[in-house]
């Protein structure tokens, strides 16, 4: 009887300890005998460049890297967030998020400084970048994030952010096609033959707020310049000034004119994305990853790279751009050595060719971007109008960057009106300020 | 105080520790995890520092007071679910009264409206979405084809059609849940009640309003409670088709929430205490329907 008990009792305790078993962490270094770096990645489209990779570096150094793929970017994101909180991060993982979020893992303790390693050999690693691309990574002395100044992160690869159109649509318009509207007056007239000819003018994913954030950032740019921006998410300047009101102001212009797509306030990126590709939508505001989304979608696309369209002369345009993808060492692996060994391998000319060709993107390494393709390469011109706010020393509250994207797609909804969502933005803004005072 | 047998001690003993697996995953995958929101919610955390900040209360009175987004989702997530409870139960239970019935194809009917309930809601999302598309829609094609070209427009993007058009969505994908339960209530309800209120000389409709009602109100509860609570937390379907805009026209609470949690916000213990609050509203409005029942039944019984 007792015997009969102890084993019935035997088997759900088993069941027990073996849910608990998996509860725990995995250990770091899976191999008994050889290094394996393990890496956490979200981008699905380059995962098959990765293994190639890996295979290549297995083959030179005999060190297996494993990539591992997790996505959607969200479900990856809050990956990345257990395993810190966990402390059973990989050796090499990417962070999603803002400048504060890398800010937080740093002071956490998960990530290297590479400050030794860049710099060696007089910086010959850190002088292997693109300026833009390696400041995406730096924390400096005086900014707003309380970290020890130094580089935290490895840039893979660039993007850039700019408006694409259709040539044959354009041309349909009676426009040139080598010649894109270069000011908002020409942007705002092609509006109505885009109305009169049953056609969708521009596409983005801004139903998502970041991308029409970074347009209006833009806009903000060459309106009042990078002084005045900065100074607004300081608190000097309130988002009730005149500048302000302007750029949220064309965004009606360019409702009114009919530029924009309808349901472009719902929109996500990868149906603008599918209408601009299949030659539904004269222009798209998108990044340099659309090369490749376009080559998939519709390889016969006949579309051109331009600027943002300029409102004022007083201060230069500007991009969105910088490092599109980095990788960070997880300062508590036992393999930190090899995966930084990886990593500068990862980004030497040859490798940084082959995942650029292979995954059309632009590469992080400043020397490989003479011979990529002639329209990843108009992604490229002008580098020195980008900017991104991981390199402004200071991160506007995410309640205000909310209340500024929310409150541009209600203009366009005709909701609000470009003051009234400036005072909205500007009340975040003291909420918030408020708060963080106390 | 009466000393235990020491058989009797060993044998509740033993009643214990066959409980105990059972206790122990419960208090590891359930109790433990509530506390810690509980817990969680009192303090200001990215959810990645080392440290925390204990706020107190804050965060609760910063919902309560000052977050006017997330009673702008209560409010769309309330009106979700009022049209829920009306037209997607309706809909379900006359659909679960026409296939109770002796009808041709009726096994057919069954398994088709049960097909949205278990279709992934990503993919119904997105499948919708592309339906309702303001350009290039299928809804919009039939409207123009059909004569009413006046009425086409973007659904989704449109703030005067947003709301309405995701909870009419919400509702085909749903419904299928209310009929099942619908259907299976009234194949419970004994046929001789129906043969010998014929034989009374009752009607359709008597038979309907004095047999099928009141004994499928317990039914009626349950499906009511269960849309409710799957309403007001649904937000996946709505992240496919709109992801809360356009503005904020269709955002719902767990939208809210889930937003609070991730970057750019990433305020872990703000996300905790927005997860309480609708807890509580999901515990206060249960209970408030049940006691409506309640109430409902004692004065039928008092009628009788």
């Amino acid at each position: 009887m007792r015997n009969t008990c102890l084993r019935r009792m035997a088997v759900p305790f088993a069941l027990v300890c073996l849910c608990l078993a998996g509860c725990s962490p995995q250990p770091s270094v899976p191999s008994k005998t050889r290094t394996r770096v393990i890496v956490w990645h979200w981008m699905t489209d380059r995962q098959a460049a990765f293994d190639e990779l890996s295979k290549r570096y297995e083959q030179a150094t005999g060190i297996k890297v494993v990539f591992e793929l997790f996505a959607p970017s969200e479900a990856y994101s809050s990956k990345v967030r257990a395993a810190a909180q966990g402390v059973n991060l990989p050796d090499v993982f990417g962070i999603l998020g803002e400048k504060r979020d890398l800010a937080s893992f740093v002071k956490a303790g998960h990530i290297l400084p590479l400050n030794h390693y860049m710099n060696e050999n007089n910086g010959a690693w850190k002088g292997s970048f693109l300026s833009k691309a390696v400041a995406m990574n730096e924390f400096s002395d005086g900014d707003a994030y309380g970290v020890e100044p130094g580089i935290y992160g490895v840039p893979i690869d660039m993007m850039t952010i700019r408006m694409v159109y259709n040539k044959d649509l354009l041309k349909e318009l009676g426009g040139d096609p080598e010649q894109p509207p270069q000011s908002f007056e020409e942007f705002l007239s092609i509006g109505n033959k885009i109305k009169e000819a049953g056609m969708q003018g521009l596409v983005s994913g801004w139903g998502e707020v970041w991308l029409v954030n970074c347009l209006a950032y833009n806009l903000a740019f060459n309106i009042m310049g990078q002084d005045k921006v900065l100074a607004t998410i300081r608190g000097e300047v309130p988002y009730t000034d005149e500048d302000w009101i302007k750029v949220f102001s064309l965004f009606k212009e360019m409702q009114d004119s009919g530029v924009l797509a309808d349901g472009i306030v719902t929109m996500i990126n990868k149906n603008a994305e599918q209408l601009f590709a299949n030659g539904k939508a004269v222009f798209a505001f998108n990044g340099s990853w659309c090369v490749n989304v376009y080559k998939g979608m519709n390889p016969g696309l006949n579309y051109g790279v331009m600027l943002p369209p300029q409102v004022s002369d007083k201060y230069p345009v500007s991009i969105w751009g910088g490092a599109g993808s980095s990788f960070m060492v997880n300062a508590r692996s036992k393999n930190k050595e090899a995966a930084v060994a990886f990593l500068k391998w990862l980004t030497t000319k040859e490798q940084q060719a082959y995942l650029s060709a292979a995954t059309m993107s632009l590469p992080a390494n400043k020397d490989c971007l003479t011979g990529i393709p002639d329209v990843l390469a108009r992604f490229a011109r002008d580098l020195e109008l980008a900017t991104h706010s991981y390199t402004w020393g200071i991160s506007e509250y995410p309640q205000v960057i909310e209340a500024m994207g929310k409150g541009i797609q209600s203009i366009i909804i005709r909701e609000m009106t470009p003051g009234q969502v400036a005072s909205e933005v500007q009340k975040a803004k003291e909420r918030q300020t408020a708060r963080h005072a106390q | 105080m009466i000393p235990l047998c020491p058989m009797k001690l060993k044998s509740s003993l033993e009643n214990y520790v066959f409980i105990l697996p059972a206790a122990l995953i419960f208090v590891i995958f359930y109790l433990i995890p509530f506390t810690w929101v509980f817990h969680l919610g009192l303090y200001e955390w990215d959810g990645i520092s080392p440290t925390r900040v204990f706020v107190g209360l804050a965060n609760f009175k910063e919902i309560l007071f000052e977050d006017r987004i997330w009673w702008a989702s209560m409010r769309n997530a309330g009106y979700i679910t009022f049209i829920a409870l009306t037209l997607q139960n309706a809909l379900a239970f006359m659909l679960a009264l026409a296939c109770d019935r002796q009808i041709r194809l009726k096994n057919f009917y069954r398994v088709l409206f049960f097909i949205p309930p278990v279709l992934s809601e990503v993919v119904v999302g997105l499948v919708w979405q592309w339906i309702l598309d303001g350009n290039y829609g299928l809804l919009n094609s039939w409207l123009t084809s059909a004569g009413f070209g006046s009425l086409a427009r973007s659904w989704l993007s449109d703030p005067a059609t947003a709301l309405t058009t995701v909870a009419i969505v919400h509702c085909w994908k749903g419904f299928g849940w209310g009929f099942l339960l619908f259907l299976a209530g009234l194949q419970m309800i004994p046929r001789e009640l129906y043969e010998a209120a014929r034989a009374d000389g009752a009607n359709g409709w008597s038979c309907f309003k004095h047999i099928t009602l009141p004994l499928m109100m317990p039914v009626a509860v349950l499906v009511a409670v269960l849309t409710i609570l799957g309403t007001m937390t649904g937000f996946i379907m709505i992240h496919a088709m709109t992801n809360g805009g356009p503005a904020y026209h269709t955002q719902v609470p767990v939208l809210r929430i889930l937003a609070s949690m991730m970057p750019p916000f990433s305020r872990f213990g703000y996300a905790c205490s927005q997860g309480i609050s609708v807890g509580f509203v999901l515990v206060a409005l249960s209970f408030i329907q049940y006691r409506f029942f309640l109430l409902r039944r004692d004065s039928a019984q008092e009628d009788t």
